[in-house]
């Protein structure tokens, strides 16, 4: 898919985020909207998947770390056909398909149970620790918070990975710079987040995470990257395509009220593509 | 002849490995001692030493789970249980994954290495996770049958074994049932619930009562959740009182599971034997048991002490 269709998607994307989480009255814009465009490079280019099929053995496996944004991946994997568009208005609603984090045996096409932070990357693992075992070529992906790698157990699971040589694992991290009590620099730096990853036995590639080339050439070079696990550190922008959210803590998980909810759609609808 | 349930644990995990391709295995840096090692020598491809990392090593069972496996995830029942139990409810429990968790040197059986060591809450803590079964085996034959059947049964299960050698009080004849207590010794007089290595010790006790004119039921309570209802509220009418006896916390355990269903369905006095809600320490296991009022003595008084 070329790079403007790709964009397309992203801002249809962005605008059912706004709306599901306005009708919930609940939820995480501002880190759903920084990992919009690298699902739908995942989704929509890369990922081999069968929407008609979501249990497929040989799929690629995706793992949602950061749970929270759970809008982002509903909203991809309804523009993807697992399940019709209207489902997402349900968000946070009682009896649900929609949990408002991601629940594996509520909704068709998640690979992975989260939303405790930090799990996300040793389900990750496992799931490919099973592709090398069966002698599959699947493909992991695995979406990390920047806050989230505060967690200990995502460096538990980055030397399992590396220990293992799970060359089919490929983590992206969000790197957006804001958490909830405030920019990761405040809270407790993860810096340099590089220089850690590669200590740990990782192949690193930095990007800008809204750039569409950038992501699909990053996710080239984790795929014929061998002998070790991959990390994008995609920088970010929290909140990203609706202007008054753009790097905001404040939006980090509240839900727009009807008449921001209008003007984040107005926007994100003018916006180019 | 006497085994720990862990040396049986060892050797039914190759049982199974050689029946079921599906079966993984995990550790965390103490295969030597929960006997993984057994399988690892059997099946090294399908071993996984995950290092000290026992979060990551229930997350990384959880991922295996999801393409199929039957993951068993080992170590001490503290660490297993207790450094990792979040991960178990959310990334195990909550999605219902065919995770087992089979933990060794439960109880303050553990002896030597102390109360850092000894886990006396591990069943109260996985009995409140929503899909999880927890089986606390009494001895070498029915653990390797608990495992087996734990292989079968899909979904999560805690297995609790321990360090200490326990007698055999099952033969190759046995037929462990998931979910059913059993009913070794019958007596009307009074019922001796107990699990674990308790099991054969409440059965040196039943005997000594026998001599001085006391007939008591003894149940291996061998499933903890899901409880077998039905037995308890048979023994209980039988008898009209229980004595619970496990190496945990009276808080939570066997004895908290048995009063539940019989303060609902048919009340009789209880009275739990267990750790009095106190931490372990160093010693041997049998000082330790002493120490603790863990005998087949202490279970003779309390039984005596029904008025
Ligand atoms: C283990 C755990 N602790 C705390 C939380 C609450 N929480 C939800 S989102 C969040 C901040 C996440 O920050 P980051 O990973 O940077 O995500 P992003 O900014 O991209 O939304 C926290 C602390 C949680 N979900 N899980």
């Amino acid at each position: 898919m070329n790079k403007y269709e790709l964009m397309k998607i992203a801002r249809e994307i962005r605008i059912n985020v706004i709306n599901m989480i306005a009708e919930a009255s609940h939820g995480h814009p501002g880190g759903s909207l920084s990992c919009t465009d690298i699902l739908t490079v995942l989704y929509f280019d890369k990922m081999n998947i069968r929407p008609d099929n979501p249990k497929w053995e040989d799929r690629d496996r995706f793992v949602l770390s950061k749970g929270h944004a759970a809008p982002a991946l509903y909203a991809t994997l309804a523009k993807r056909g697992y399940f019709s568009e209207k489902a997402l208005l349900s968000l946070d609603k009682f009896g649900s398909i929609l949990q408002e984090h991601p629940d594996m045996k509520s909704t068709p096409g998640l690979d992975m149970t989260t939303g405790s932070l930090g799990q996300g990357l040793s389900a990750a693992c496992g799931m490919a620790l099973a592709g090398k075992l069966d002698k599959k070529d699947y493909r992991v992906y695995v979406i990390l918070g920047d806050g989230e790698v505060q967690e200990g157990q995502i460096w538990e699971a980055a030397m399992t990975a590396a220990h293992y040589k799970l060359d089919n694992l490929t983590a992206i991290l969000d790197f957006n710079g804001l958490q909830i009590d405030g920019r990761n620099e405040e809270v407790k730096s993860i810096q340099p987040i590089d220089e850690k990853f590669k200590a740990f036995g990782w192949h690193v590639i930095k990007i800008d995470g809204h750039d569409f080339d950038q992501i699909k050439r990053a996710i080239e070079e984790a795929e014929s990257t061998k002998g070790k696990p991959t990390i994008i550190i995609a920088k970010t922008i929290k909140g990203k395509g609706v202007s008054f959210m753009e790097n905001q803590v404040g939006w980090h998980g509240t839900a727009p009220n009807e008449e921001q909810r209008q003007k984040a759609v107005e926007e994100l609808e003018r916006s180019e593509a | 002849m006497s085994a720990a349930t862990r040396e049986a644990y060892g050797k039914a995990l190759v049982e199974l490995g050689e029946k079921n391709k599906n079966v993984v295995v995990l550790d965390a840096d103490l295969s030597k001692s929960t006997k993984t090692a057994e399988f690892q020598k059997a099946y090294p491809d399908r071993f996984f030493n995950i290092g000290i990392s026992e979060q990551d090593m229930m997350g990384t069972a959880a991922g295996l789970a999801t393409c199929g496996k039957i993951p068993f995830a080992s170590s001490f029942a503290i660490f297993a249980t207790g450094r990792a139990y979040e991960q178990i409810r959310n990334s195990i429990g909550y999605p219902k994954l065919n995770v087992k968790i089979a933990a060794t040197h439960a109880g303050i059986t553990v002896g030597e290495d102390g109360a850092t060591h000894q886990s006396i809450e591990d069943i109260s803590l996985m009995r409140g996770i929503p899909n999880m079964v927890v089986i606390n085996p009494s001895d070498a034959e029915e653990t390797r049958q608990a495992i087996l059947a734990a292989a079968e049964h899909y979904g999560p299960v805690y297995i609790r074994l321990g360090r200490m050698a326990v007698p055999d009080i099952h033969d190759k004849n046995y037929k462990f049932e998931l979910g059913k207590g059993e009913i070794i010794r019958e007596g009307k007089d009074i019922a001796i619930i107990a699990t674990g290595i308790m099991v054969s010790i409440a059965l040196e006790a039943a005997d000594k009562l026998k001599e001085e004119g006391i007939n008591a039921t003894v149940v291996n309570m061998h499933t903890i959740k899901p409880i077998d209802r039905e037995l308890i509220v048979k023994v209980a009418k039988q008898t009209g009182k229980v004595v619970t006896a496990e190496e945990h916390s009276i808080i939570g355990g066997l004895g908290s599971a048995v009063c539940e269903v019989l303060s609902e369905e048919y009340p009789v006095r209880v009275k739990r034997i267990g750790i009095n809600d106190t931490f372990g320490q160093s010693g041997t296991p049998k000082e330790l048991l002493k120490y603790y009022n863990l005998t087949f003595q202490n279970i003779v008084d309390v039984v005596k002490s029904f008025d």
